[in-house]
């Protein structure tokens, strides 16, 4: 199978160019993940950072044939070749597959990603019923792999002000919480030209997430509580 | 060449489930903590954990924790130290509460409070009707039980090193701790970093064996480090195989699966669980199923065109159960298998999964090693906690939901130690002058090498050769066989040779430094396999199939140095209440 694949080292390299790898796959290498592997067993000098692969810890995210995904779930039946894989999109690389996320942590740890109760809490646990708990869904389950922050333009323009898809998700995940108290503080740090109002509904957030999930969809909801606490 | 040096209260490697909430305890202390991990926080293995944790809140059915602590005991066939095990047991209502209060996604039940599952091992009134006792999110536990811990981190403002690799232990003339170095990924850098208390928490090495669940990073680097500075390794010839990893590529089926309903078939279409455990049934012990199934596929009874695999039916439970309970379980089906498990049964054959044995420790957390007055006395300035450490709360084998549980309660316990232990000793000790000596040679070995061996390749035959001798059963030849080939594994890790020199994010590198620390974990558990002359818990060997407590209801000890074994007592009496003698193990 043929693969060309975006390769920088700064401790060699002046410029980027592209590689193009043609190897033979065994059987067992069925996800994008497994060629990779397969590859670097040949030439070690390839960077990625990979995990659990299993899709569930958010390490192996890249640019595949202009699509952000995890090489660890994307089937290598398929794929045109060759196969163009590319560091995440809008965000510094530091070598090869792998970029700098320092920017993207920063707008994920701006949302204040953590529950606010100031309460003293109970001897048991506090209740939540299965229709708020719900609520949660679909926000909670993210895995941090920014194949949605770097699929957005909105980003790509404004990575120091506008929090990203992945930031806002997790902010409508604390303020969806029914256990949270912090609403009101949560929204004021969102109530700026920038932060959250740099959405312009493109979707490719959506399109782009391995996990299913809709940031876009979370995003409204934050826009209308806006409008709401203001009538 | 001069090796930058900081200094902190206490450093903690990994960042995982154990590692952060030792953090967590540390850094709302007010004491200055660095965690290093070699992957973002919430990236570690803990995040792969689905089914649940275990406490007995008795949400769903009547429960008390000191139900929990007998089928513990027996889950660990009698090998688990049952100190450690009531001490785990009595918390779990706690430190489970506590994680709700820190913002931790529970799924819940109509009256609001935190929904629990059936899980194998667990019962009501010591041994009798199944307790319902795993507290879950969905079949993601561990991502949310990882996230929020992350999380709390975030608001208690402890400073992570991310993309950090522990490479050795420091230790002075009396064998205390004083800190460890480590190598910036990003930067190719080695540092220094000093601290009045080392805490690893560095997970487990599952990837010692060719089939398993583990993540690329579970490689044993805590281990490893403990090993080459003389600390011995417990009982690690006590691997549990996961009776359902999918067929063929090992990726954990949680037993949520089996805790919610569902059941294995065997080519028949018979739920041959029945005769191996007429009680229990599907949720017996693992260690008890992975048998089971390696019995049904050697007798002939496995499915598909080799009969290697058996089947895991869940779509009698029904659309909305499998996406309201299990819907991590059906992607992974869907991407994985190939099949969605709403219309089909999810092929599965059992796959290394988790290590029982590890650093020995005690239930405050601190390392304990054979030195002078016994194999109990604490290592000074050193603690482990979570799958690295062995309690040892899971024994000869572990129960489902029983690990979240460990790394919270450890990680904890562990904190609140640290702190006190640094009241008495307020300062740093100086470091020896050749503290960092070994290290560096290893390093410059690697860097000089010439034409050695590709890591890749002597991973590969480690991983083949640890699956194919030391697997759910164990003979006598293939184990011996198995401690000379394993050995002449360790002769080529010495020889390896990378390719790339390059000091940015070079993880070729970190490959190579990362099998330095599996050779470590691999030949402690072939040597001490192939010494334990009977069969306990996950340890099944042919040729002595049953538990003999005369001779071997005792602890493991392996020391790298020489390739020597050691034992030592179990501890069999509780903190309060009376023991739980050994008595046979049916389900």
């Amino acid at each position: 199978m043929r693969f060309s694949i975006y390769r920088y080292d700064p401790d060699k390299d002046d410029k980027p160019y592209m590689q193009d790898y043609d190897i033979e796959l065994e059987p067992s290498d069925r996800m994008l993940l497994d060629a990779l592997i397969r590859i670097k067993s040949i030439d070690d000098s390839l960077s990625l950072r990979r995990s659990c692969r299993e899709g569930v810890c958010g390490s192996d995210a890249m640019n595949i044939n202009g699509r952000n995904g995890l090489a660890c779930i994307t089937p290598v039946a398929g794929l045109k070749e060759p196969v163009e894989l590319r560091p995440l999109p809008g965000l510094p690389v530091i070598r090869d597959l792998i970029v700098d996320m320092t920017q993207f942590f920063k707008q994920y740890h701006s949302i204040k990603p953590y529950l606010i109760n100031n309460d003293p809490p109970p001897e048991t646990e506090r209740l939540q019923s299965p229709e708020e708990k719900a609520e949660l869904d679909g926000a909670y389950e993210c895995i941090l792999c920014a194949c949605c922050t770097t699929a957005c333009p909105s980003f790509w323009w404004n990575p120091d002000k506008f929090v990203g898809p992945a930031g806002l998700l997790q902010a409508y995940r604390f303020l969806a919480d029914s256990r949270d108290q912090a609403s009101a503080e949560r929204l004021d740090n969102l109530e700026d030209p920038y932060r959250l109002f740099r959405c312009h509904s493109i979707m490719n957030c959506v399109d782009a997430c391995p996990k299913g999930l809709n940031p876009t969809s979370a995003i409204g909801k934050i826009k209308d509580m806006m409008v709401k606490r203001t009538v | 060449m001069a090796i930058a040096r900081r200094k902190f209260d206490a450093v903690i490697v990994g960042a995982g489930g154990a590692g952060m909430r030792a953090a967590l305890q540390l850094s709302e202390a007010g004491l200055k903590v660095a965690v290093l991990s070699k992957v973002f926080p919430t990236r570690s293995h803990t995040v792969a954990a689905q089914g649940g944790i275990a406490a007995a809140l008795g949400n769903v059915t009547e429960d008390n924790w000191h139900w929990h602590m007998y089928d513990t005991v027996k889950g660990s066939d009698y090998l688990g130290d049952q100190d450690a095990i009531e001490f785990m047991c009595r918390q779990a209502n706690e430190v489970v509460y506590e994680l709700e209060h820190f913002g931790m996604p529970f799924d819940r039940l109509e009256n609001g409070k935190i929904y629990q599952r059936p899980f194998g091992g667990m019962s009501q009134n010591f041994g009798g009707a199944q307790a319902t006792r795993s507290c879950a999110a969905a079949d993601r536990t561990g991502h949310a039980m990882l996230h929020t811990l992350y999380q709390r981190n975030v608001r208690a403002n402890t400073q992570f090193f991310v993309e950090w690799m522990g490479l050795d232990l420091i230790r002075d003339e009396q064998g205390d701790v004083l800190g460890v170095t480590a190598l910036e990924m990003e930067t190719g850098e080695v540092m220094v970093l000093q601290a009045k208390a080392t805490l690893f928490a560095t997970g487990g090495a599952g990837r010692i064996f060719h089939a398993s669940t583990n993540a690329f990073i579970n490689t044993g680097d805590g281990l490893g480090m403990a090993a080459r500075a003389g600390i011995p390794l417990e009982d690690m010839e006590f691997w549990q195989f996961h009776p359902t990893g999918v067929y063929g590529v090992g990726v954990l089926i949680s037993e949520a699966v089996r805790g919610e309903g569902g059941y294995l078939l065997n080519k028949d279409g018979e739920r041959f669980m029945q005769r191996y455990a007429p009680h229990a049934k599907d949720l017996a012990s693992r260690d008890v199923v992975s048998r089971a199934l390696t019995t049904e596929i050697k007798e002939g009874r496995g499915c598909g065109k080799d009969a290697d695999h058996l089947l895991l039916k869940l779509d009698h439970l029904g659309a909305d159960v499998i996406n309201m309970r299990l819907p991590g379980i059906r992607e992974i089906a869907i991407k994985f298998a190939q099949v969605d498990p709403i219309n089909e049964p999810i092929p599965v054959a059992p796959t290394a999964h988790y290590m029982m044995g590890g650093i020995p420790s005690n239930f405050h957390g601190q390392v304990v090693a054979p030195y002078k007055t016994g194999p109990e006395e604490v290592v000074q300035g050193f603690y482990a906690v979570g799958e690295c450490a062995c309690v040892s709360v899971h024994g000869a084998n572990r129960l489902g939901t029983n690990s979240l549980l460990d790394i919270v309660v450890f990680g904890r316990a562990a904190g609140n130690q640290i702190i006190e232990d640094l009241k008495k000793n307020p300062h740093h000790k100086p470091l020896p002058a050749d503290a960092t000596d070994k290290v560096l040679a290893r390093l410059a070995r690697l860097d000089a090498q010439k034409d050695g061996e590709n890591v890749a390749q002597v991973g590969t035959d480690l991983r083949k050769t640890m699956q194919a001798h030391c697997g759910v059963f164990r003979f006598a030849d293939m184990l011996k066989q198995g401690v000379t080939k394993i050995g002449e594994v360790a002769e080529r890790v010495a020889q390896t040779e990378i390719k790339d020199k390059s000091r940015v994010f070079n993880t070729a590198r970190v490959e190579a430094l990362e099998l330095d620390n599996l050779v470590e974990v691999a030949l402690a558990t072939m040597v001490s396999a192939e010494a334990r002359n009977e069969s306990r818990g996950a340890h099944a060997r042919d040729d002595f199939p049953q538990r003999d407590d005369d001779k071997w209801l005792k602890h493991t000890l392996y020391f790298s140095e020489g390739r020597r074994l050691d034992y030592k007592p179990v501890r069999l009496k509780p903190l309060t209440v009376e023991s739980f003698p050994p008595k046979p193990r049916v389900y």
